[in-house]
Order: C-alpha cells, then sequence, then structure tokens
C-alpha cells in the first residue's frame, strides 16, 4: 500500500484523500440512484424540459459538493430538498432575467392540449351528469393525468408528486417543503379535490379527438 | 348521492396514505363502518390515486441526462483530485496536490456552505413548549405514536437501551385508568429524549424525557394543549395531551409517586 511509504506527517491527509474517494463512491450508491425521482420533480415544477435537465445537473453537483454534511435519513428527501431548491433559483433567475409577470401564470399558455382544462362549463352537458362516479368508470389516461397535474397550482403540483409519485411519506414530504406535518395532510387533501375538479371539467368540455 | 363528512375529511386523506396511528386509523374504520358518503369517497381517493401513481405519469430522466450528470461529476471528482498531468508523477505527489488543492479552495466550503443554509429549516424561534406540542400533534398526525407498541413496562424499558444516554421510569399506570400504550424516540429542544404513551379513555399523554438539572415546576396551556413540568431523579418531566388540566395533574402525582425519586 502506497501509505506505507509515506512520511508520518502525511498520514491524515491520505486519511482524507481515502474519506474523499469513500465520499464519492457512497455518493453513488445512496444519492445517484433517485435521478429519475430529481428529474421527475424537477420536470413537474418547472413545466420545462429543458429546464428540467439543468435543474438536475446543478442540484447533482451541489448535493456531491454538500455530501459531507447529509446526516443519513431519507437520502430521497435530500436530494429532493436541493432540487426544489435549485427550481426556485432557476424560477427567481427566469423571472429576473424576463422581468414578466411570474411564469405560473403562464406557464402552459402555449399549450393547446390544456385549454380544455379551463372552460368549466358546456351549454350542452348538464354538469349533474359528471358525477365523481363516472370519473371513474373512465380509465384515466397517463398524458391527461401529466396534463391534469401540470395545470394544478404549483403548492398542490408539488404535494401530489411527492406523494403519489415518489411516495414519500408525510414527514419526508415535510422536511422537503418545509412545511409542518399537519399542512402536508390538509394540501394533500386539497390537491387532490383540485385535481378532481380539473379532471370533471376536463370531461365536460370532452376529450380532443387524438 | 350521500355526502362524505367535511369534519373526517383529513382523516380519510391520512387513513388513504396510511399514516393514521393505529388508534386513529381504528377510530376512522368504525365510522367508515356506518357512512356510506365517506366508504365512497374513499373508494374515489384511492382510484384517483391508482390513477395518478400508474406508470408513464412520472418523468423519469433520460438516458442522455443520466450521462451528462455522470459526466458533471467526473469533472467535478477530477477538480477535486486535479494532477498536473506530468508523466512520471508520482503517486504521493498527486496525493498531496490533490490534498493541497482541495484545502486550498475555500469557494468549495463556501459553495457547501450555501447549500446547507438553503437546507436549514427555518425553526428558529421555536420554544421547548411549543416543539413539545409540536412533537404530541405530529405523533397524533403520523403513524408515529410508538416505536414499541405494548402495555408492558417490562419491555418498553428495555427498548430505550442502547437507543437513549439514559434509563427513563417507566411505570405501570394501568391501575389508576392510565395504561400504557408504548414509547418512542423523539427529538425536543435539540436533544435525543424519551416518550412514553399513556392513555386516559380517548386521550392519549405524551410523557418527554430526558436528564437536567434545571428544570422547574410548571403546568401550562399551549394551542389548546395542556403541558405539566416537573423535575424527579435529575430527569426533566414533561406531559402534553389534550386531557382536563385536573386528570392530568392526577396522572402527574401518580407518575411521580410510582417513579423512582
Amino acid at each position: 500500500m502506497s501509505h506505507a511509504v509515506l512520511p508520518a506527517e502525511g498520514g491524515t491527509e491520505v486519511r482524507t484523500e481515502r474519506a474523499h474517494a469513500e465520499g464519492a463512491a457512497r455518493f453513488q450508491d445512496v444519492i445517484l440512484p433517485h435521478l429519475d425521482a430529481a428529474h421527475n420533480l424537477a420536470r413537474y415544477l418547472s413545466g420545462d424540459a429543458t429546464a428540467a435537465e439543468d435543474i438536475v445537473q446543478e442540484a447533482y453537483l451541489r448535493a456531491f459538493r454538500a455530501f459531507g454534511q447529509f446526516r443519513g435519513g431519507s437520502s430521497k428527501a435530500w436530494i429532493l430538498t436541493i432540487v426544489r431548491n435549485c427550481h426556485l433559483n432557476w424560477r427567481a433567475d427566469q423571472q429576473r432575467r424576463a422581468n414578466i409577470e411570474p411564469l405560473e401564470s403562464m406557464s402552459h399558455a402555449d399549450d393547446p392540449a390544456f385549454e380544455d382544462a379551463d372552460i368549466s362549463e358546456r351549454a350542452d352537458l348538464p354538469r349533474e351528469e359528471i358525477t365523481p362516479e363516472t370519473i371513474l368508470a373512465q380509465r384515466m389516461e397517463a398524458d391527461e393525468v401529466r396534463l391534469v397535474l401540470a395545470g394544478l397550482p404549483e403548492a398542490f403540483r408539488e404535494a401530489l408528486v411527492l406523494r403519489e409519485l415518489e411516495c414519500l411519506s408525510y414527514r419526508e414530504i415535510s422536511d422537503v417543503t418545509s412545511i409542518p406535518i399537519g399542512t402536508v395532510m390538509s394540501r394533500l387533501a386539497r390537491a387532490r379535490a383540485i385535481f378532481a375538479t380539473a379532471w370533471r371539467q376536463r370531461l365536460a368540455a370532452g376529450k380532443k379527438p387524438r | 348521492m350521500i355526502r362524505p363528512c367535511a369534519e373526517w375529511n383529513l382523516l380519510l386523506h391520512g387513513y388513504a396514505d396510511g399514516e393514521l396511528d393505529a388508534a386513529n386509523a381504528l377510530k376512522f374504520e368504525q365510522h367508515l363502518g356506518s357512512c356510506g358518503g365517506c366508504a365512497a369517497e374513499l373508494q374515489r381517493v384511492m382510484a384517483l390515486k391508482q390513477a395518478i401513481a400508474q406508470d408513464q405519469v412520472s418523468w423519469p430522466a433520460s438516458p442522455a441526462l443520466k450521462e451528462r450528470v455522470a459526466a458533471a461529476l467526473r469533472r467535478e471528482t477530477s477538480m477535486r483530485s486535479a494532477l498536473p498531468a506530468v508523466a512520471g508523477t508520482s503517486l504521493l505527489s498527486r496525493l498531496f496536490d490533490h490534498v493541497r488543492r482541495w484545502s486550498l479552495v475555500p469557494s468549495m466550503a463556501i459553495l457547501a456552505a450555501g447549500v446547507f443554509l438553503m437546507l436549514a429549516r427555518p425553526e428558529t424561534g421555536m420554544s421547548l413548549q411549543d416543539e413539545l406540542v409540536a412533537s404530541h400533534v405530529r405523533s397524533l398526525l403520523a403513524n408515529h405514536l410508538t416505536d414499541v407498541e405494548t402495555s408492558d413496562q417490562h419491555t418498553v424499558k428495555p427498548w430505550f437501551t442502547g437507543k437513549i444516554d439514559f434509563s427513563p421510569p417507566v411505570v405501570d399506570l394501568a391501575s389508576r385508568g392510565f395504561p400504557l400504550v408504548g414509547g418512542r424516540v423523539d427529538y425536543v429542544g435539540g436533544r435525543v429524549v424519551a416518550a412514553l404513551i399513556y392513555r386516559r379513555n380517548g386521550h392519549v399523554i405524551n410523557v418527554f424525557i430526558w436528564p437536567s438539572l434545571t428544570a422547574s415546576n410548571a403546568t401550562m396551556e399551549r394551542e389548546g394543549y395542556n403541558l405539566v413540568n416537573w423535575k424527579q431523579a435529575e430527569l426533566s418531566i414533561w406531559l402534553v395531551s389534550d386531557l382536563n388540566p385536573v386528570e392530568l395533574k392526577e396522572f402527574k402525582e401518580d407518575f411521580a409517586e410510582t417513579a423512582p425519586k
């Protein structure tokens, strides 16, 4: 082994070196597997395919540099917290640069399929006929679920993505979003109600031929 | 159709997510048996959860992104161990270069600190009492009332061994109308503490215990919860419960009398 030939004072430095190598290896094992989750969250938060990839890369670099501060616990919640922060930075940048109104209000302006969700009433289709039961009967296609999710206000979209897609516990969601656990529960309840309403409106507006 | 009950709505979602503790789950199941509106609503919520969780709703990372991140991390690693690529450089000097470079790049530390600060949660300004109440509420809301669930004090006490650096008094008060539910380890006031859980009728009493020399005798009310604090055998003991002050005081006296002085 190389350290056998080192002068005595080199000992700690070699250990530091080895610690770095071990840290990098542990990062590979512990954090890298969450790349899909990181991208999923970044994609749903930003609503932008290109930005999502930039956010993920930035988040992973930061996570790699700060990995020494990771104190165990949920590695997934840890990396998703960093992704969330990187998204906030990205959006602040966007707004500074463009000096326009918040992205939230325009993120789907260019998505024609999405306009349907905004039509709440149609004269030729009495609302009473669309009961929650018929929603159940109707199989929701994955790409339509994506569209409805994308149209939810950010806080609710985030809660549903973390819970239903990433399967985080309330406690982990509370850690990622810095909101109390009780608020996580009420936000999810509200998010599902909003999702169901948006879905109902989509049905009422009639499906687009595909 | 029968409307679901508004007052059960939150518990319904907690139940659908499997996040209720045993007591609340049981309570909700009993209600479910007698309420068609909530039963139908639960079905709808479960269907909604399934619809969202189906395949193809998530956006997985593309192979290109995976490669991009791997490459960025490789660059980062080689920057850390940046070696002047001189042929014949010994492993030894490369190691030293690496270490010197690493320790002399303060920007790394600043970046790391930046991430650390972003992660720090805004929990400053929370008093110990607030933390205790928050911990009590959390133990009821989330599925985390107990880590070890048993009414046997002789099971609970050894369970704490090795998890905390002191030995909390675990006493049997079932004969006084306060059955032991279990114990768990919690984190309050910047330290790991023991929490014992007792019940009085439908009420939960969280007993937080940690070593302290500075505990005082106090009774207070916060956000609708009653708190009682006293010191016994070098331990600070806090009770938090929605139980009325009279019965909570009774519990305190029974606990203090039975526990070692």
